[in-house]
């Protein structure tokens, strides 16, 4: 028997909800993008901090609002379900380029109805010049701005397009005590201001407009509360109608006072939320310790007897629906880098209260349930794991990933808390840490961290070395020397070094005046206001009002070049099996597979240019000729596509990281020092520090390819390795060995997070067994010092897919009798069988 | 000679094994065997000699000669897994027990190392090699096919006489013993069978416990390989009806009966 923890039946009202809003392909709405403008246009001559609460107000009180059916707490961004505004202020050009093909493309379609194109044509032109975009362009040194845009080494684009987000608020301040405790915080700090000081101008705007933005979200609330009490006049239905009548009564106290009862609390908390995502356009605003704060309204309702666990559950499943009301769209390239219309809202559960105990209650296990009620992206639900954690938690959670949505993610406190601490946490604080979007840690309420400043290509520095500082036939890193006259490792090693800090550099410059021109163009009063201490410093978050001010940009490759490195080492200088010539032309050429892009059309031109010399007649289909030969590998002679697959076999043979070689997992540690104690050298704009993290969400596929072949016989244009864990199918030993390798990088100093994937099969989570051994596997990952892990559970669905569709399956790896092989591989009867055990669990 | 220094033939080492005894263990795979089953799901273990094994179209080396030093080196890694799991070392094969010094020396290191034992074996061995083994072994899980003797040379190559009089002296030298039946259709999937073998079983001291294996074809691939014949192709693996069946002809016996490891 499983003895699972609050398995709670879900009401029928939930997939109601679901399934309403998955009908359609989400809308953009022109609404707030109108009114946005309307309201800068007639605030021209105001402090720019007032230009921000007076345009979030305008919106407040003119977007349409509207109740769905059926919804218990009510509050929505836009008209449509799942359907998103437009952010004129931070950038629009790739918008309104993609006008016509949003809705056909691949990664996140919208739809966007004609009327809509035509009512943001005609805003658009206001902004032109005036957007954070184009400031953060007009800030960033050139080199900096040619790397980020035109050879994409890492990319800052997140920001440059977007609100920064990637916040957790004070919600317990707001839900406990309403925005009108925070309007009079700020009337005090006012009344405490002489006339004489010297910052009297900005903090005195600074907290007009934190008023302003509070009574505007008041207001807003109270629109609700109208709305909500028409409705219910013209309801038949009794049931219906008193809803209707309970969301009427608590827009209009909550959220300006503080909750009178658990729904109260669960209708304030939503109109926090949502209303990020109004003032701005940044993402993974994360309701972080939601147990936390909200214990204690469902504790006093539920020991006053007047709530069910049932039906507190039902509320907590309506915010989980909720979370996925809220969307957002992204020029195509970042929606393949963030794909699956993710908001990262990251709540978590569990770990250890300020002063080091177990804080795990019953709303810890009602939200893990509400994942498994509610099996949709948001809310990234996580978990914090500590030694003192109880066994039933970590079973609930379990359970949960047993169900192949990949939640929760697992976090261990016992190297998180240390790992922040040592940039500068209150021990207090530390303890008291949520997650923010992906993996990045950090102290609600008090904190700026600007995780997800920027993802890194850890591979691209070394084609820099490759290249003596060159691409695309410019010369954008450091000249580190011609590569063939490199006598040892140490000094191949070294040029990359050199190569990846210049980059590093480039990367801070880019970072930095990104941030600048969000302080200079977007500072954020309403999200501030709920920050520490940006009441008392009077500024906003923006402009360095948080306590703790951070700058995470990640690295994502460690694995490819861990294993690229050593081959190089093995290879060319120890064993002398290859050349650096002949591995130079290997990658030039992707190891005889095929060139695309821009390396295709170069060789074209150079085999063209060469016939022309030799005086042959080369004409359009000459060309395409070439062209047809270089994209396949077929240009080259026979005998250099056989040595390159060769020097691929020999690759093949060198150790790879993810397999438990202590060798070879240290010299990984020290890959990822190139790029953490590079990043940890730099402050940021706002006054704080650079910290790593190690992750690349999904961008490994897409920023992969842009990458050339590289020396671990990983080919061009194909994806990097994900997180920190090893190159897809070269782990070969199973998942504790993986688990090993990864727990042996310096995660302590990766303190913006890192990330660790691992693929299971549901077998191993059979039964209660099944689950104890599988937390049993986390334990263990996470005593070797491990900081993050979640699971992708293969259902016997994937299996039949990956039978229809073995192209998209090359890499997935199933356990058959005592050896792991790739599924795609095996007999179609073998196949078959496993497909049948993964049914039966055993 | 010490016994990190003792030398043994192998053919893998699988971590993260979580169907063979209880907790995360990791699995020393020991090469050779007396018995020939036809089922048998690793028939590259069965020969002691080195083979070659062609394997995706590869060919591989099956076989290799470790010392306990180099054994424990790996299965040392797994130890927070052990720890928190209540798991640790099994050794499998093949027949653990055709290597006898070689597996009594890892399971004095796998102690010196507090390291939880256990061994799959088949109990064909003399009572000597029993002697040398079984004591330092923390949980036994012994294979009982069939109780037919003629049924079990049929099927195995060996007769059963040996099997069960050693059953019962390993039981009564265990700390701890789970009996388990592969459950070959064909062969021993009836339910008069099955309650035979658990009868058996119930009466072996201190054994609590017993194991259904359901037969699977998940190393038929292994055969053509080696070049040999898979002599149970036309079999189907077992519907899940007729197992729920054996699983309640087994529990007459009064024993605790689990499908699967």
């Amino acid at each position: 028997m499983e003895n699972i923890k609050f398995v709670i039946e879900k009401s029928a009202r939930i997939d109601k909800l679901i399934s309403a809003m998955y009908e359609k392909l989400p809308e953009i709405e022109a609404d707030r993008g109108v009114l946005v403008t309307e309201s800068y246009k007639a605030t021209e001559g105001l402090p720019l901090v007032k230009r921000r609460s007076a345009a979030f107000a305008h919106i407040l009180r003119n977007i349409p609002i509207v109740i769905r059916e059926n919804e218990l707490i009510a509050g929505s961004t836009t008209v449509t379900p799942r359907g998103c505004q437009v952010f004129p202020e931070y950038s629009y050009e790739w918008l309104e380029a993609e006008f016509d093909t949003v809705a056909k493309r691949e990664a996140d379609p919208f739809y966007i109805s004609e009327e809509t194109k035509a009512k943001l044509r005609e805003v658009y032109p206001y902004w032109k010049g005036k957007t954070v975009s184009d400031l953060a362009k007009a800030n960033m040194a050139p080199e900096a701005y040619d790397v980020f845009m035109n050879h994409g080494i890492f990319t800052v684009g997140n920001y440059f397009y977007n609100g920064i987000g990637h916040v957790c608020v004070q919600y317990d301040k707001v839900i406990n005590f309403g925005y009108e405790a925070i309007i009079n915080e700020a009337k005090e700090e006012l009344a405490k201001l002489s006339f004489g000081d010297g910052d009297y101008v900005t903090k005195r705007n600074f907290l007009d407009a934190v008023i302003e933005s509070c009574e505007a979200v008041i207001e807003y609330a109270h629109r609700y509360s109208v709305l909500a009490i028409h409705m219910a006049e013209k309801e038949h239905d009794m049931g219906r109608k008193m809803e209707l009548k309970r969301i009427a009564d608590a827009c209009a106290h909550v959220p300006e006072k503080g909750a009178r009862t658990f729904f109260e609390a669960c209708q304030s908390f939503w109109f926090i939320q949502m209303l990020f995502q109004t003032e701005s356009s940044g993402h993974s605003i994360s309701p972080g310790r939601f147990d936390q704060y909200m214990y204690p309204f469902y504790k006093k309702d539920k020991d006053d007897g007047v709530i069910s666990i049932e039906e507190a559950q039902e509320f907590i499943d309506n915010i989980w629906v909720k979370l996925n009301d809220i969307n957002k769209v992204r020029d195509a390239a970042s929606a393949e880098g963030f794909a699956g219309y993710g908001l990262f809202q990251n709540l978590i559960v569990g770990g250890q209260d300020i002063y080091g105990m177990d804080a795990t209650n019953d709303l810890s296990y009602m939200c893990l349930e509400a994942a498994m009620h509610v099996p949709l992206p948001q809310p990234s639900i996580s978990i914090r794991v500590w030694n003192g954690s109880p066994k039933s938690l970590l079973i609930k959670a379990a359970a949960l990933t047993r169900t192949g949505t990949g939640l929760p993610a697992y976090y261990n406190d016992e190297i998180i808390i240390p790992s922040i601490m040592a940039r500068g946490l209150t021990l207090e604080d530390a303890r008291d840490y949520c997650i923010i979007g992906c993996v990045e840690p950090q102290k609600a309420g008090k904190t700026d961290g600007w995780h997800d400043a920027a993802f890194f290509n850890m591979c691209r520095p070394l084609e820099l070395v490759f290249s003596d500082g060159v691409d695309k036939g410019k010369q954008i890193g450091p000249k580190t020397g011609d590569v063939l006259e490199m006598k040892t490792f140490e000094e191949f090693y070294d040029a990359y070094k050199k190569q990846s800090a210049y980059m590093v550099e480039l990367m801070v410059n880019a970072d930095n005046a990104v941030d600048a021109a969000h302080a200079m163009r977007c500072p954020l009063p309403y999200q501030s206001c709920m920050v520490d201490d940006c009441i008392k410093r009077g500024k906003s978050l923006q402009e360095g009002g948080a306590i703790y001010n951070f700058t995470g940009p990640q690295g994502f490759g460690i694995a490819n070049m861990t294993d690229a490195l050593l081959a190089v080492r093995e290879l060319v200088f120890e064993k002398k099996l290859v050349t650096m010539a002949e591995l130079k032309a290997a990658l030039e050429n992707n190891y005889g597979k095929g060139l695309r892009g821009y390396d295709a059309e170069r060789l074209t031109a150079d085999i063209a240019q060469k016939i022309a010399e030799s005086g042959s007649t080369v004409n359009e289909d000459v060309i395409k000729a070439i062209y047809g030969a270089v994209t396949t590998g077929e240009y080259l002679p026979d005998g250099a596509r056989m040595r390159y697959d060769e020097i691929l076999s020999l690759i093949a043979g060198v150790p790879k990281y993810g397999n438990d070689i202590r060798e070879v997992d240290l010299f990984a540690r020290d890959v990822a020092y190139t790029y953490t104690k590079e990043v940890e050298k730099y402050k940021n704009y706002r006054g704080g520090t650079y910290q790593a993290g190690l992750y690349p969400v999904s961008a490994n596929v897409p920023l992969g390819a842009q990458t050339g072949a590289t020396p671990d016989g990983r080919l061009a244009y194909t994806p990097i390795a994900d997180g920190v864990g090893p190159v897809s199918g070269s782990d070969t030993r199973g998942p504790t060995a993986t688990a090993n390798s990864v727990a042996k990088l310096d995660h302590g100093i990766a303190s913006n997070g890192t990330l660790l994937n691992q693929k299971f099969h549901p077998s191993a989570l059979a039964g209660m067994a099944g689950l104890e051994k599988f937390v049993s596997l986390i334990r263990g990952y996470f005593d070797q010092k491990g900081m993050h892990v979640q699971f992708n559970v293969i259902n016997r669905e994937t299996l039949l897919d990956a039978q229809k569709h073995p192209e998209n399956y090359k890499t997935l790896v199933v356990r058959v009798a005592g050896y792991s092989a790739l599924f795609t591989t095996l007999s179609r009867s073998l196949q078959d069988d496993i497909i049948n055990r993964t049914e039966q669990g055993f | 000679m010490g016994i990190y220094d003792t030398q043994g033939r192998i053919f893998d080492i699988q971590r993260f094994s979580i169907h063979d005894g209880p907790g995360i263990r990791t699995i020393v795979f020991l090469k050779g065997c007396v018995l020939r089953c036809r089922w048998c799901c690793n028939p590259e273990s069965q020969e002691y000699k080195i083979q070659e094994l062609v394997r995706g179209g590869k060919k591989e080396i099956v076989g290799r000669d470790v010392t306990v030093r180099e054994v424990m080196e790996e299965i040392e890694k797994d130890a927070p897994y052990y720890e928190r799991s209540g798991g640790g070392v099994t050794l499998s094969g093949g027949e653990a027990l055709c290597q006898p010094d070689f597996a009594a020396a890892i399971f004095k290191a796998c102690h010196d190392y507090g390291i939880n034992t256990a061994i799959e074996t088949t109990g064909y061995a003399k009572k000597e090699v029993l002697d040398k083994v079984i004591p330092h072994v923390d949980y036994v899980l012994m294979d009982i096919k069939h109780v037919d003797s003629k049924k079990h040379e049929a099927f195995t190559g060996k007769p059963n006489e040996l099997i069960l009089e050693n059953a019962n002296y390993i039981a009564s030298m265990a700390q701890d013993m789970t009996v388990r039946v592969p459950v070959i259709p064909t062969f021993n999937d009836t339910p008069e069978e099955i309650r035979a073998i658990a009868k058996f079983a119930a009466r072996l001291p201190g054994v609590m416990k017993l194991h259904l294996l359901p037969y699977h074809r998940l190393g038929r691939d292994k055969y053509t390989g080696l070049g040999r014949e898979y002599t149970l192709d036309s079999i189907e693996p077992m519907p899940q009806e007729k197992i729920n069946t054996l699983y309640e002809a087994a529990t007459e016996s009064g024993l605790l009966v689990q499908i699967g490891g």
